[in-house]
């Protein structure tokens, strides 16, 4: 206790370092603390770029299928040609095919550019024909069916031009491509130009590009993704329908009610595992149970939705469990404490706290499985659908249709580019889709999250 | 001259509410609590004080059967609620936590509004018949709870928009809402500054008049403010129950003393 | 006056009064002691003073009682600021109190053995007029204590000046008495006892006030108190 220090010899003395200038150890951390920072811009520059001319690449190629070249004229519908016995009756007028209404649009088409002073130098009349989409005749004929009192009156009929001149009009058929081509000539390229100038052909906004369902190998202007919407729309539907009561009960179940035993830690891990199971895998269980054993129809959004459903299950299970694990225990000893039961203290307090996380999840789920191309190829959505499905009601559900991401697969894989331009399209829409419901995502989750 | 007024030292002779007989709890392997034997007095509070992992949040916890919650936690012994044993068979731990209400450290309202807060209770329990009577209910828990007058205008609004102090009087209110027979209390005080804990002391020593309390805590100076009886817990053993007054100027153990006067942790 | 509102726990608030309350009835017990003691002497009255002696015991009970009061709530309200200063007031001032109240019991025991004697004149008068004035003393001080008001127990302190003085005086007679017919000095002896316990009951007022004064202020005033007893210093020449 004595002071000791006297008899020490005396301690260096302490230099202190200033701290206006950086030692050799602060400037290493600083520059590789720098390094790593421009690391991770230009990571973040990477995926952007890439990210960016994914969808430069995808506009480009697919906003023009949202146009589509039309050709409005008058036609006067004949009604001795129409409707022959003259009775109205529609039995009898569905005799007149397509092609007594072809005829007839033929006819009008010449005659109204002659009317107009449009020389059709250089291009015969079958080619003049040439210029109307296969699809016009039958839409007229089926207006006509609809409305047998036009007959008679002359109407403006707006209908598609063929495929090649569409591409003219789009810049995928030039004059040299024409010359190599059969099934378009240049002179007919000139006579375009002549209408166009006129503005009987016009590119206009395309609504059935959304509504009309596919088309044949002939008429690609005329392809649609109306069965692949009203198809993904069931799907999506049946597929909310099931997994939810189904991904959420047995996520509580397994969170709040299963004892904590062997068996559960198994479970665990094999849901894990199966949210991890590539997507056709499911596919094929889907064909070999839903289509081969249950016989269900094939190609409908029925066997469709239980696939993505079980395909979706595991994932919504999972952030339905985090979703509950991330409600405080104070809020269920508050209410066990209260005298709730189990039931209730789930029911009444864990499920509406947890509740946005669990949307969030579905709709990523959703979203994902909206996109999801394999397992639909399995189980038949690849045909070739040409009608609409029915009404839910009706039994659509079982009725043969097609999804969004199948028919981009389909349009990808046939060889007209207006097919090509069209896949791109529906990349488009899909896109918006998937953004759309992301953005929904995050605006209920941002909206749920300032309770508590 | 004055007269001397009612000093508020000695209780009254009362009755036993809840009667502990060899209470020990283990937690898997591990042995939390020994031979607890303890009468809880009834229109009394009593303080459970010791350091910390002594066992008497554990014990507390065993007195509505919260402990069932944790899987491998296991008890054994008796205790008794107006001579029946709690841990009986037959008995629905949801209906005993009606009747031995809790409030836990961490003030934890619904976030529902105050008023389903209070409501909450009294309807799943099938308490009342009409809209009517769950008002009167709701009313009479938040004036028991000096809250009434801070919140009356403002029932609809969340619970979890009021302060710390007030948020914990709530959690007072919901718990007399059920018109328990006992009310334990977990640390209330613990998450709360002095002016709210000064409060919600001066409030359990009106409730006190409904009920029988029980109260953990940490601080000594609370018990030895509150309660009338105070139960010295240490290392899992019940080291001396008696008379606070008692225990705080002439304890009968010299561990009690060692604790009180801050001799050991 | 930062004691005059309410502690958020009630209980608080009661027992402070409660010990207070206590003190009233033991300064209201001792007050009637000394008037009853005084009294007793001057009518030469035996069971007035018997009765004196019987109700010191209640006085003394009553001292015990606020000493444990105030340990319990020390223990269990941890009092602070003021409210420590009432507590350990009210500690001092039961002392003070209980003092009092044996030399009023022993002015009573004495006042039964003078009974016994023939009385002298002159001096009970004066001996009475003393002990009002320190019963008088007592009250103010008391009241001061309860209305919280230092000028007043200022002023009491000042007062035992008065009654030293009286005790100056009393002592002279006494000295007088004895010296005219030593028969008188046995009774003298007591009486000047009884003068001399009476002006100490005087300096234990004295405490109280300065007491009262440590409450309000936090203080004890400056030892200014005075000392007007000088006999001990200032013999008179006994050739007088």
């Amino acid at each position: 206790m004595t002071d000791s220090t006297s008899a020490q010899s005396p301690a260096p003395a302490k230099v202190r370092t200033s701290l206006l200038t950086q030692n050799a150890l602060m400037k290493k951390r600083n520059a590789a603390e720098a390094r790593f920072k421009a690391y991770g811009v230009a990571a973040i520059c990477v995926s952007l770029s890439v990210l960016a001319i994914m969808l430069w690449t995808i506009f480009s190629d697919g906003v023009s299928a949202f146009k589509q070249a039309t050709l409005s004229f008058p036609v006067t519908l004949d009604a001795d040609a129409l409707d022959p016995k003259g009775n109205r009756d529609r039995a009898e007028m569905m005799r007149v095919t397509t092609i007594g209404y072809t005829k007839l649009l033929n006819a009008q088409l010449l005659a109204h550019l002659e009317a107009r002073g449009i020389s059709t130098e250089g291009v015969t009349d079958k080619d003049v024909a040439a210029f109307i989409s296969r699809d016009t005749p039958a839409r007229v004929r089926d207006m006509v069916l609809e409305q047998p009192a036009l007959l008679g009156q002359t109407i403006e009929v707006s209908g598609f031009a063929t495929g090649r001149i569409d591409g003219y009009l789009k810049g995928r058929v030039t004059r040299d491509t024409a010359e190599r081509d059969t099934n378009i000539s240049v002179a007919q390229l000139d006579l375009a130009d002549r209408m166009q100038a006129e503005g009987i052909l016009a590119a206009k906004f395309n609504w059935s590009f959304l509504t009309a369902p596919d088309a044949s190998d002939q008429r690609p202007e005329a392809a649609g993704l109306g069965v692949a919407l009203i198809g993904s729309a069931y799907m999506m539907a049946l597929v909310v329908i099931m997994v939810l009561p189904l991904g959420v009960a047995a996520s509580i179940y397994l969170e709040e009610f299963a004892p904590k035993n062997r068996w559960t830690d198994i479970i665990e891990v094999n849901i894990s595992n199966l949210a991890a199971v590539p997507s056709i895998v499911y596919g094929i269980l889907g064909l070999a149970i839903f289509i081969n054993f249950a016989k269900f129809p094939q190609s409908s959004p029925l066997v469709g939705a239980l696939v993505l459903t079980l395909m979706t299950l595991p994932t919504i299970i999972i952030a339905t469990r985090a979703a509950i694990r991330a409600v405080p225990p104070s809020i269920r000893d508050a209410a066990l404490g209260v005298g709730a039961s189990k039931m209730q203290t789930v029911f009444h307090h864990v499920l509406p706290l947890a509740a946005p996380g669990i949307l969030t999840g579905t709709i990523l789920g959703l979203a994902s499985a909206l996109g999801e191309t394999a397992p639909l190829l399995l189980i038949g959505m690849v045909a070739f659908v040409a009608n609409y499905p029915a009404s839910p009601l009706d039994g659509g559900v079982l009725d043969p249709a097609t999804a969004l991401p199948v028919q981009v697969y389909s349009w990808a894989s046939r060889s007209d580019p207006a097919f090509i331009e069209r896949s791109a399209g529906a990349i488009i829409v899909l896109l918006a889709f998937l953004v759309t419901m992301n953005i929904i995502a995050i605006i209920l989750r941002r909206r749920f999250e300032r309770r508590w | 001259m004055y007269d001397a007024p009612n000093l508020e030292t000695r209780v009254t002779q009362t009755n036993t509410k809840i009667t502990a007989r060899g209470v020990q709890v283990f937690y898997g392997e591990k042995q939390a609590l020994q031979d607890v034997n303890v009468d809880i007095l009834d229109n009394t509070v009593t303080a459970f004080i010791g350091p910390s992992g002594c066992g008497k949040s554990t014990f507390l916890r065993c007195l509505n059967r919260m402990n069932d919650t944790i899987a491998s936690a296991r008890v054994e012994g008796e205790i008794l609620l107006d001579g029946e044993n709690i841990y009986d068979k037959r008995v629905d731990p949801v209906q005993l936590r009606a009747k031995v209400g809790m409030v836990f450290q961490k003030p934890n309202p619904f976030p529902k509004s105050i008023y389903d807060n209070v409501a909450y209770g009294p309807k799943i329990h099938g308490l009342t018949r009409s809209k009517a009577e769950l008002d009167q209910i709701v009313e009479e828990s938040l004036r028991k709870a000096a809250l009434w007058k801070e919140v009356k205008d403002r029932l609809t609004e969340a619970g979890t928009g009021l302060s710390g102090g007030q948020q914990q009087r709530l959690c007072i209110a919901r718990a007399i809402a059920t018109a328990p027979e006992v009310l334990l209390m977990d640390e209330p005080c613990s998450a709360l500054d002095p002016i709210a804990t000064a409060q919600v002391e001066e409030l359990i020593d009106e409730l006190r008049a409904s009920f029988s309390v029980v109260i953990v805590t940490h601080s000594m100076q609370q018990a030895a403010r509150v309660s009338q009886k105070t139960a010295f817990f240490h290392l899992g053993n019940l080291v001396e129950y008696g008379d606070t007054s008692h225990i705080f100027t002439n304890p009968s153990d010299p561990r009690t003393e060692s604790y009180i006067t801050g001799r050991i942790g | 006056m930062s004691d005059s509102t309410q502690h958020i726990a009630s209980a608080f608030d009661r027992d402070l009064e409660g010990i207070q309350g206590q003190i009233m009835k033991m300064g209201g017990l001792v007050e009637a002691a000394i008037l009853d003691a005084a009294q007793s002497l001057a009518d030469r009255d035996e069971e007035m003073a018997e009765k004196v002696r019987a109700g010191d015991k209640a006085i003394d009970e009553l001292e015990e009682l606020i000493n444990e009061t105030a340990a319990r709530v020390i223990a269990l309200r941890a009092p602070t600021a003021i409210d420590l200063r009432v507590v350990l007031s009210v500690m001092k001032i039961s002392a003070n109190l209980e003092r009092i109240g044996d030399y009023a019991k022993n002015m009573a025991k004495r006042t039964s053995v003078l009974v016994q004697m023939s009385p002298i004149n002159g001096s009970h008068a004066a001996l009475r007029r003393m002990a009002r004035e320190v019963q008088m003393m007592l009250k103010d001080a008391l009241d001061a204590y309860i209305q919280r008001d230092a000028e007043l127990a200022l002023d009491v302190i000042q007062r035992d000046r008065d009654v030293d003085q009286m005790y100056n005086a009393l002592f002279r007679e006494f000295l007088t008495f004895m010296m005219e017919d030593p028969r008188n000095i046995t009774a003298c002896m007591h009486l000047h006892f009884i003068a001399k316990n009476t002006e100490r009951m005087g300096d234990h007022v004295t405490s109280i006030a300065e007491q009262v004064v440590y409450l309000v202020t936090g203080q004890m005033p400056d030892d200014q108190r005075p000392k007007g007893d000088n006999v001990s210093f200032d013999m008179p020449d006994a050739k007088d």
